[in-house]
């Protein structure tokens, strides 16, 4: 299926611009344009689904389908709700504002922002093509798990008081939802694949084309001796250097994909990628805007904390 | 007629405020656009997902750029 972007790619690197195969250019041309229209191609394609599936769960739903949820059920629900709902990151705070008002438990509505940036039909999209469905799914799993786990933690150690007041002040009662139908969906699809695109496109190209360089050029010794799985600091590092990064899951997933041919532990390449997309400074601004300083503080502990655990027990397992 | 644009400034809510210019604009309709973008009064509104449109107080299309079509219809 994918060998029309080989050709696209064998006629760019190799007929226009003269490259012979086989050679460290050559391949790092090829495996870029190969890559980069082959991902923007399935990109278009699975945002389409993706946003059919989507548009059945508006945030007002999941706000209605979560208040009836307590406990255990309620962190697994608000986890996996987390993945289907449409979520940006401008939206977080009028989404805690709505979820904390209308009675859902904290740590419940944390569970949902948490796991929500962390697995993004982006993120699976390029995880499934570029690392397989073993890999991707081991992520979205994952991603899910340190949902739950995080807002249990955020739920048990009672942090209501870390809550601006006013939150709870608030209130916004009822609002409907539009009813759609089959050709508004389609609309809505093809609205979020045009927007999603135009957006992503570049970090596609620029994350690939860092990739492609680290393919042909990158000493794979120096990277397996200081991120390989021998290295027991090697996922704290990665978390913590992830941290500040905000890149979104496009632009890491193909420098990840190459840095791992060259000896990087699996564990420690999706802490890396988690740490990026889960906790980044503008989100955390963001988020100032309804939380106390105390509060972001433990939420990026406990995000951070499972995101370290979940890189050890990939390299443990693997 | 009012016209209120909720969002905190994000580039969608800029495109959706262009929309409703080029809708007023179309439907020679005397309204006047306002934008919101404090989070506390757009959560009171009851909006959970930015950019949103609201005529007169009223919130209609959440979550999405409406078309300058879809607003042209709602000021008619």
């Amino acid at each position: 299926m994918f060998i029309i972007f080989e050709r696209f790619a064998d006629l760019v690197a190799y007929s226009l611009f003269g490259l012979q195969a086989g050679t460290r250019l050559g391949e790092s041309v090829h495996f870029f344009f190969y890559d980069t229209t082959k991902i923007i191609f399935l990109l278009s394609i699975m945002i389409f689904f993706i946003s059919i599936v989507r548009s059945y769960f508006p945030p007002e739903k999941t706000k209605k389908l979560l208040s009836n949820y307590r406990k255990i059920t309620g962190h697994v629900m608000a986890s996996l709700l987390g993945v289907v709902t449409p979520f940006c990151s401008c939206s977080s705070v009028p989404i805690f504002i709505g979820f904390v008002e209308s009675g859902i438990p904290l740590g419940i509505t944390f569970s949902f922002l948490i796991t929500s940036p962390i697995v993004n039909e982006v993120a699976l999209v390029m995880l499934y093509t570029i690392f397989g469905w073993k890999i991707g799914t081991l992520y979205l799993v994952s991603g899910i798990l340190v949902g739950i786990v995080g807002g249990i933690v955020i739920e048990t150690l009672g942090m209501e008081k870390q809550v601006e007041e006013y939150v709870y002040q608030i209130s916004s009662g009822e609002s409907e939802v539009e009813e759609l139908d089959w050709s508004d969906r389609i609309d809505f699809a093809k609205a979020e694949v045009k927007e999603i695109v135009s957006r992503v496109w570049k970090y596609v190209i620029i994350g690939i084309g860092i990739g492609a360089a680290i393919h042909g050029y990158a000493p794979a010794e120096l990277l397996a001796e200081y991120a390989g799985a021998d290295n027991p600091l090697s996922v704290i590092a990665a978390v913590i250097v992830g941290i500040p990064l905000y890149s979104n899951a496009v632009g890491t997933i193909p420098i990840v994909e190459a840095l791992m041919g060259k000896g990087v532990a699996l564990g420690t390449a999706l802490s890396f990628m988690m740490a990026t997309t889960a906790l980044s400074l503008p989100a955390m601004i963001i988020l100032r805007k309804v939380i106390k300083p105390k509060l972001i503080t433990v939420f990026v502990t406990v995000v951070g904390v499972s995101i370290i655990g979940v890189g050890y027990m990939f390299n443990f397992i693997m | 007629m009012k016209i209120t644009i909720y969002g905190s400034g994000c580039k969608n809510c800029v495109k959706l405020a262009e929309n409703a210019k080029k809708a007023v604009a179309e439907t020679g309709v005397e309204a006047e656009i306002v934008k919101v973008e404090d989070m506390k009064k757009i959560a009171m509104a009851g909006i959970m997902s930015t950019p949103a449109i609201g005529i007169d107080g009223e919130v209609k299309i959440k979550g999405r750029v409406a078309t300058v079509d879809e607003i042209k219809e709602l000021i008619a």
